[in-house]
């Protein structure tokens, strides 16, 4: 009767082996998987304990941790409330949303390049401690985009023209992380619970994670292809009264029914200043959907930015259009979809000369000593279009702020270049109002793009609703020494 | 020619750590000489006291920073309680395997600390949220350790001869599956989780399918030895299978039939695996006949294709396993068991150290999920540990088998083994996600009372029978193996001593 009883041992024998091969696999092989499963909140709470390093706008603390007297040791503060909440994002006792999140390694102090000070804490036996991240945010203007949008519904985002520096990025409604932070769990979940349910959707960052209709601020990427495919700004184009669509009974009129040029063409130039919608239609369908796609791509359409540390929605240029499909495009309607960065990426590439850069938010990684750890530089995206088509297309836009639909974005003293656009989405809403543009022209400082939500009408137009907002936060920044 | 006389193994001298037994007042076993296997048990009982207080040690060093005098008082109580044991060894089965009680200790130790460590955070997360603090489990715990070291010590005292128990075999079989049938019962039955497992009796609850674990495998055992001849001759063969009569197999079938359809209707799957691997073995290691082994297993996989179909439980414990990470957010179905591997992976190689992971986290983390806490603050160096912990138990327990001298001991100690074998890996294989979660305890670690006193009684049986296959064969009682008289007074006789 041994023989069996052996075999059963060998049995258990194997059992155990198996037991101990899935530990070594669940505890080795797979746990940083499992360690980062969105589900998984242990992470975060193992880091609730630590110091976490401060995000920064200049000098200015936007997100800290202060000590407290609870379990987790330290309480994560946001002094300025809902204003950098878009950039920032929140920290939970379950989750992490914006900087908090893609940066967190570095925040919550185990990224490899704090080994250093790490390496000292084990002989001093202190706590792990995070580093600060330093954000491209200057508050003066971060606070004069809130101010401009108010609580109209809408983005603010500027940028550095010949860095891609974001400057500010203000979107509304937005939200005050500081409740969803709590240790109180109640608190905490009722705080998410109220934002996440609520209609208007505060926890959106409307300037990167949402997409509009560009509307007419998409006829620079329009001009630009006619620009780069031999027109010039003074050619005459076909400019009629209606446009009668290639295949279509629907015919194309001008916005609010108005006369551009003669009745039957107009200069380039004079087009874009007053937004006329037939001259880019038919312009769209002479140059053709293949390249206008190629030039909405050159800008970084079809695409999301790269290594940018916010979670981005991808604008998108439509293939497969037909005559109709193509003229609406080239206006910036039927499918188009533009994130307010993707616009403003657009307008400082032509402000710098057709270069586009890199849009970056973060400027710099600093340890828990202060030290500097890394610097980010700016870095070249592509070249759109050529630095003369550049600087026609600059000429066309001051001429939209001189005299054009884009005059209220006027600065005494600052020559400003500009578009705007009164983007129409559904029947029955009113548009979404655009402004894009940079100051000062000659030698830019400053890109901006502005939209507000629903904020178009018959009489209030992107010019009317969009372009004071920019002018403020352009403003702002050419204060700013 | 005569050979000089084989000089006599030297008589046992009265060894140092034999005091213990002196102190007790209990006599030292006599007659044959027997290799200091309670001084060797002794020592490895000290090694797990002394780890069973370390880890009370760096808990408490973890939770308020400082060590006190009370650590060591409570870490020598635990160590006395079980001494108490070890003294009970000594007495009734000095023979005995000294590596099965230390181990047990040790594995005991860990979980009582365990508990502990879950009572310390459920109280702080209490104060925190202003309301009730929950009563100790680890009180309870420890009483009922307590409780199973007085099993331990009958189960020793009064069952002297294991081969005894085979008398009682349809007996124990009836009340196995009366013990079983017990929980349905109006007025002592309760339902803990959906299950109607338990017999509640004031604070304390029982699981009646510990025990009638064990009084059914006496019965699976005693059967089988009386009939294993006529099972393996008196044979049919259906379909190149050789199948036992049905009169020969008849009421082992009935018996087993009936436990598992209680257990499954029960919503106990863990059990009713159980027994079902245990039936097997015990069948296979009393006819030796592999090819049961495969009619076993078919019926095992249409039993729980069956199961599936039938009991939504089923499903849901299925549908929780393969589909564990579906969706953003895992569903109640797999919660449990997400947090659980969410616990191992935070432990990693060698763990956060006791009190300072979150092992809280996870539901039931002091019952079903205990090795989930264990893996994150013990990490994966601990769990291994645990396991070799386990297998030597198991492989101790099959090497009483080995050596036992009689069919029924031989059955009893592989079919004892083989069901902790199993339950550690139903267990533990269950939480890791190597197979489906079924609520079963983790023998000797798992807060709960039915499971430490049961598990208390099978290494008390297994100590039996290994003191009975360790001692030397008793001498023929006709004429004594070597008497130097004997000798002395006929020179002519030669004596042998093959």
């Amino acid at each position: 009767m041994n023989r069996p009883v052996r075999k059963v041992a060998i049995a258990c024998l194997v059992l155990f082996a198996a037991l101990l091969v899935n530990a070594n696999w669940l505890q080795v092989g797979e746990a940083s998987d499992l360690k980062t499963q969105p589900t998984n909140g242990r992470q975060i709470t193992e880091r609730l304990e630590r110091e976490r390093g401060s995000i920064l706008a200049g000098d200015v603390e936007i997100a800290r941790s202060t000590p407290s007297n609870d379990p987790y040791k330290f309480q994560r503060q946001y002094p300025a409330g809902s204003l950098y909440s878009d950039v920032t994002g929140y920290y939970t006792l379950f989750t992490a949303a914006g900087l908090e999140r893609s940066q967190d390694v570095f925040l919550s102090g185990d990224d490899d390049r704090l080994l250093a000070s790490r390496v000292t804490g084990l002989f001093t036996n202190k706590q792990r401690r995070g580093g600060s991240v330093v954000t491209t945010i200057l508050p003066a203007v971060q606070q004069a985009a809130a101010q401009a949008l108010g609580n109209r519904k809408g983005a603010v985002v500027a940028l550095d023209p010949s860095t891609g520096a974001i400057l500010a990025m203000v979107t509304s409604p937005s939200y005050d992380p500081s409740p969803l932070a709590s240790h109180t769990e109640k608190t905490a979940t009722g705080a998410y619970g109220t934002l996440s349910g609520d209609p208007a959707q505060p926890l959106l960052n409307r300037a990167t994670q949402q997409t509009y209709p560009p509307g007419s601020t998409f006829k620079l990427i329009t001009a630009a292809a006619a620009l780069s495919h031999g027109r010039h700004p003074d050619d005459r184009v076909a400019a009629p009264d209606e446009l009668a669509l290639p295949l279509s009974t629907v015919r194309l009129p001008n916005f609010g029914g108005e006369r551009c040029g003669d009745g039957e063409t107009d200069t380039l130039t004079h087009a874009l200043t007053i937004s006329c919608n037939t001259a880019f239609a038919q312009l769209g369908i002479d140059l053709g959907a293949e390249t206008l796609r190629q030039q909405a791509e050159a800008f970084g359409l079809n695409s999301t930015f790269p290594d940018f540390p916010l979670q981005q929605a991808r604008s998108v240029f439509p293939t497969k259009l037909d005559g109709a499909q193509t003229a609406q495009s080239a206006i910036g309607q039927y499918n188009v979809r533009v994130t307010p960065l993707q616009m403003a990426e657009v307008v400082a590439a032509i402000a710098n000369g057709g270069t586009e850069m890199k849009p970056y938010l973060v400027s710099e990684l600093r340890g828990p000593d202060k030290k500097t750890i890394s610097r980010t530089g700016p870095k070249e995206l592509g070249k759109p279009v050529s630095s003369d088509v550049a600087a026609e297309l600059t000429t066309m836009m001051e001429s939209v702020v001189t005299s054009g639909t884009g005059r209220k974005a006027r600065i005494d003293g600052v020559a400003v270049a500009g578009k705007t656009g009164t983007a129409e989405h559904g029947t029955d809403e009113p548009p979404h109002a655009w402004f894009v543009g940079f100051a000062p022209s000659d030698a830019p400082k400053v890109a901006v793009a502005v939209i507000v939500e629903d904020g178009g009408g018959e009489l209030s137009t992107g010019g009317a609703i969009a372009a004071p907002v920019a002018k403020q936060v352009m403003q702002a920044a050419l204060d700013t020494p | 020619m005569t050979r000089p006389p084989i000089p006599l193994p030297p008589l046992r001298r009265p060894r140092s750590a034999d005091l213990t037994a002196t102190f007790a007042g209990l006599p030292l076993p006599q007659g044959t000489d027997l290799p200091p296997y309670r001084r060797r048990e002794l020592i490895l009982l000290v090694f797990a006291g002394v780890l069973a207080t370390s880890a009370l040690a760096a808990l408490t060093f973890a939770d308020i920073g400082e060590l006190s005098l009370g650590i060591f008082s409570i870490g020598l109580g635990f160590f006395c309680l079980w001494a108490l044991a070890h003294l009970a060894v000594r007495r009734f089965a000095p023979a005995a395997d000294p590596v099965l009680l230390p181990v047990v200790v040790a594995l005991n130790g860990l979980g009582l600390v365990m508990i502990y460590r879950l009572d310390l955070a459920k109280s702080q997360a209490a104060k925190q949220a202003g309301t009730h603090i929950p009563p100790s489990a680890a009180q309870v715990q420890l009483v009922w350790t307590l409780l199973a070291v007085i099993v331990f010590v009958l189960v020793l005292a009064v069952v002297r001869d294991h081969r005894k128990l085979a008398r009682y075999a349809y007996t124990a079989g009836l009340i196995g599956i009366v013990g079983l049938l017990l929980p349905i019962a109006p007025g002592i039955g309760t339902s803990i989780n959906g299950a109607r497992l338990w017999l509640r009796v004031g604070p304390f609850s029982f699981q009646p399918s510990e025990v009638s674990k064990i009084i059914i495998l006496i019965f699976f055992a005693g059967y089988l030895e009386k009939k294993r001849d006529v099972l393996s001759l008196a044979s049919r063969s259906v379909l190149g299978v050789k199948l036992p009569r049905a009169r020969d197999l008849g009421p082992v079938l009935v018996a087993w039939l009936a436990s598992l359809g209680i257990l499954v209707v029960q919503n106990d799957l863990g059990s009713s695996l159980l027994f079902f691997g245990m039936f097997m073995v015990v069948l296979y290691v009393a006819t030796e006949r592999a090819s049961w082994f495969l009619v076993g297993f078919v019926l095992f996989m249409i039993g729980a294709v069956l199961a599936h179909s039938l009991f939504s439980h089923v499903q849901v414990r299925v549908d929780g396993w393969l589909h564990a990470f579906d969706g953003d957010n895992p569903s109640s179905t797999s919660y449990q068991l997400v947090q659980g591997l969410y616990g191992f992976a935070a432990g990693g190689m060698t763990g956060t150290g006791l009190g300072e992971g979150h092992p809280q986290k996870v539901p039931f983390a002091n019952t079903d999920f205990i090795m989930a806490s264990l893996g994150e603050e013990l990490g994966l160096t601990g769990v291994m540990a645990i396991l070799t912990l386990y297998a030597l138990i198991v492989l101790r327990g099959m090497r009483a088998a080995l050596g036992a001298k009689d069919a029924f001991g031989k059955l009893l100690a592989t079919g004892l083994s083989f069901t902790l074998a199993l339950q550690v890996f139903v267990q533990v294989g269950g939480v890791m996600r190597l197979i489906p979660l079924t609520g079963l305890t983790l023998p000797f670690v798992s807060y709960g009372g039915s499971s430490i006193v049961a598990n208390a009684a099978i290494i008390a049986l297994l100590l039996r029978v290994s003191d009975s296959a360790r001692r030397a064969p008793e001498p023929a009682s006709d004429a004594p193996l070597f008497d130097p008289g004997a000798v002395a007074d006929s020179p002519t006789q030669v004596v042998k001593t093959t």
